[in-house]
């Protein structure tokens, strides 16, 4: 079994958040990077159904080469080659295009994604590459199992979740709990220095949106505090100050 | 302009996060709503109170179930009906999944988690959340049709409209976009809906197992809460997974959020700074949540939380 799997390279989850050049850059300044939490879980779902199944794991980020080191440790987690579209992810639609060229060039029984990204949260990019390839996409998928070629998926649903029996090939957003988070090992990272990470043009560079600037939200106000003995006080505060209840 | 606006429904009713996409929509031009799949048509009428001038309806049995696929194609080709210049809709588990794929399929420029209406005196700006609500981003729609998914509690509701007139649709669904078969549907019936409500308290490892939920739970009714709680707390079980508030769970913005036993790491902080009021309770003084909270106490849970709904009920 094939399968792709796309990763983002965001800030790790504890960043702080602060942009430069007149608020048009994220200020990468002491910023750890890290494999989006989300696809993190696709990606361990992959080696999981890949130990099952057999087959082959590619990985893919559209980003510049300061995203190397995380395609590099999802290779170390397991992935058996990687591709980097060499291209600033600014859109999402841009994104998709570039995903889906890959997609097409490719046999692949199964794309996985994270449900969204933590940089732009979209969770739009997977549904765009399913209608672009014009194969079903699914989202935010919480099980998936292969059987032949076809495969059972949980879908969150709001308020619950829905069970769904659909046939591969498929483009599925993953979330918790989907697999376990997997760390990799030291074989892992010593064979992922060897695993070939092809860089490669974009194909296309329609986009749909532009960024004009950046804002952060205004300061949070003190904190006001009440006695636990006091709790009518806490009920006034929220009733005639706050006006929430 | 002429706005198109998905609605979705919950148990007949139209989601509340609807009603707030139909007040965007009407704020920015005469505004149709559509609904798919059985619901009455009084309750469509409705969506004029918020601003809709009429609501498309396109009954079609088969929609019943949020499809990803018939849906785009259902919602696409409203929008190429209409003539619609920009689609809105809530942002929801549902809407995201669908909304990609209308994009692609009509060229539409796709904004998501949009904060405030467009700023249309120089081209057509939309402010977003991203970083999961640690910042924003001014976009820049270049396309002529646009799509903006709304972020929930973001928009003020309109609320003093009249009927909208209901009409059918009819679009054409190609049986091959029915594929996926739902084989089973688990939900939660008649309790708030989280990522919708407007009180939401939750409960964190603090609590220390899953028999002390029902504090909680009063709590929640007191106030016609939804309840949430901590991501190691669904992870044990303790809790259901759609309940797990963060980063890496539901995105919530109400109008007021109640901590309870809940640390503040930032990943579950990422989760709920958009709420509007943020009370903490907590035994430890020196707990990171108060840092972001507007109220706090401290003290242990298992005393605060039972006297303050005895408080609350007398005030309420
Ligand atoms: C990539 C990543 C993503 C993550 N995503 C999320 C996410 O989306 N959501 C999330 O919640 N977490 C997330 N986490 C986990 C997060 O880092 C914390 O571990 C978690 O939020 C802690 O949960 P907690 O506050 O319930 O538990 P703890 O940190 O154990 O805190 C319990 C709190 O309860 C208090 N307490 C104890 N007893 C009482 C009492 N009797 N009365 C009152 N207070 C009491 C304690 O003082 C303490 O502050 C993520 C972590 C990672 C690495
Ligand atoms: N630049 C990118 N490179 C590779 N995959 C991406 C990129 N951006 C988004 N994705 C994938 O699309 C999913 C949804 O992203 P988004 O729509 O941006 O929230 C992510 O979880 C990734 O799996």
């Amino acid at each position: 079994m094939n399968i792709l799997v796309c990763i983002t390279h965001v800030p790790d989850t504890t960043s702080r958040i602060a942009f430069t050049n007149n608020n048009t850059e994220f200020d990468k300044t002491g910023v750890q990077f890290i494999i989006g939490p989300y696809d993190d879980y696709a990606l361990a779902r992959a080696v999981e159904l890949k130990e099952r199944h057999g087959g082959k794991i590619t990985v893919l980020n559209v980003g510049e080469a300061d995203a190397d080191p995380t395609i590099r440790k999802a290779l170390a987690i397991g992935a058996d080659e990687a591709v980097r579209i060499n291209a600033f992810p600014s859109d999402s639609f841009f994104v998709a295009n570039q995903i889906a060229a890959v997609a097409k060039a490719g046999e692949y029984d199964l794309i996985l994604m994270g449900r969204e990204s933590i940089d732009f949260n979209g969770g739009m990019v997977h549904g765009m590459v399913g209608e672009l390839l014009g194969l079903p996409s699914f989202s935010p998928v919480m099980q998936l199992e292969v059987e032949g070629d076809s495969a059972k998926l949980t879908r969150e649903i709001e308020g619950g979740k829905e069970k769904l029996e659909v046939k591969l090939p498929f483009v599925a957003g993953c979330q918790e709990p989907i697999a376990e988070w997997k760390i990799p090992n030291m074989r892992g990272i010593m064979s992922a220095r060897t695993k070939p990470l092809e860089v490669k043009d974009p194909v296309d560079n329609t986009a749909h949106a532009e960024l004009s600037n950046y804002e952060l939200p205004p300061a949070k106000g003190a904190v006001k505090m009440v006695d636990a003995d006091n709790l009518d006080e806490l009920v006034n505060l929220l009733k005639n100050e706050a006006k929430v209840i | 302009m002429s706005i198109l606006v998905f609605i979705e429904t919950e148990e007949g009713k139209i989601k509340k996060s609807s009603r707030e996409a139909i007040s965007f929509g009407a704020a920015l031009g005469e505004t149709t709503a559509l609904a798919l799949g059985s619901v009455s048509e009084e309750e469509l009428a409705t969506a004029g109170q918020n601003g809709a001038a009429k609501v498309l309806h396109v009954a079609d049995d088969r929609l019943n179930a949020g499809l990803i696929q018939p849906y785009a194609e259902a919602i696409a080709a409203a929008m190429e009906s209409t003539g619609a210049e920009v689609l809105v809709t809530a942002k929801s588990s549902l809407a995201d999944a669908v909304v990609g794929r209308v994009a692609a399929k009509t060229g539409a420029g796709l904004v998501s988690n949009v904060v405030a209406l467009p700023d249309t005196s120089n081209g057509f700006v939309v402010k977003r959340s991203i970083y999961t609500g640690k910042a924003f981003a001014n976009v820049s729609v270049t396309t002529d049709k646009k799509i903006l998914a709304i972020k929930k509690n973001a928009i003020d509701l309109k609320q003093d409209g009249g009927a909208a007139a209901v009409e059918a649709l009819s679009v054409s669904l190609d049986d091959a976009l029915f594929g996926a078969k739902i084989t089973a549907t688990e939900k939660a019936e008649g309790d708030v809906l989280l990522p919708e409500a407007d009180i939401v308290v939750s409960g964190g490892r603090g609590l220390k197992g899953p028999e002390n939920w029902g504090m909680i739970e009063d709590l929640a009714k007191t106030l016609g809460a939804a309840t949430g709680c901590s991501k190691p707390v669904s992870d044990m079980d303790w809790r259901p997974h759609h309940e797990h508030v963060g980063q890496t769970g539901v995105k919530v913005s109400p109008s007021l959020y109640i901590a309870v036993g809940i640390s503040g790491a930032i990943q579950h902080l990422a989760g709920v700074n958009s709420s509007k009021y943020i009370v903490v309770i907590n035994k430890d003084e020196e707990a990171p949540f108060f840092k972001a909270a507007d109220y706090g106490v401290v003290g242990d849970a298992f005393d605060v939380v039972p006297k303050l709904n005895e408080a609350l009920k007398k005030a309420l």
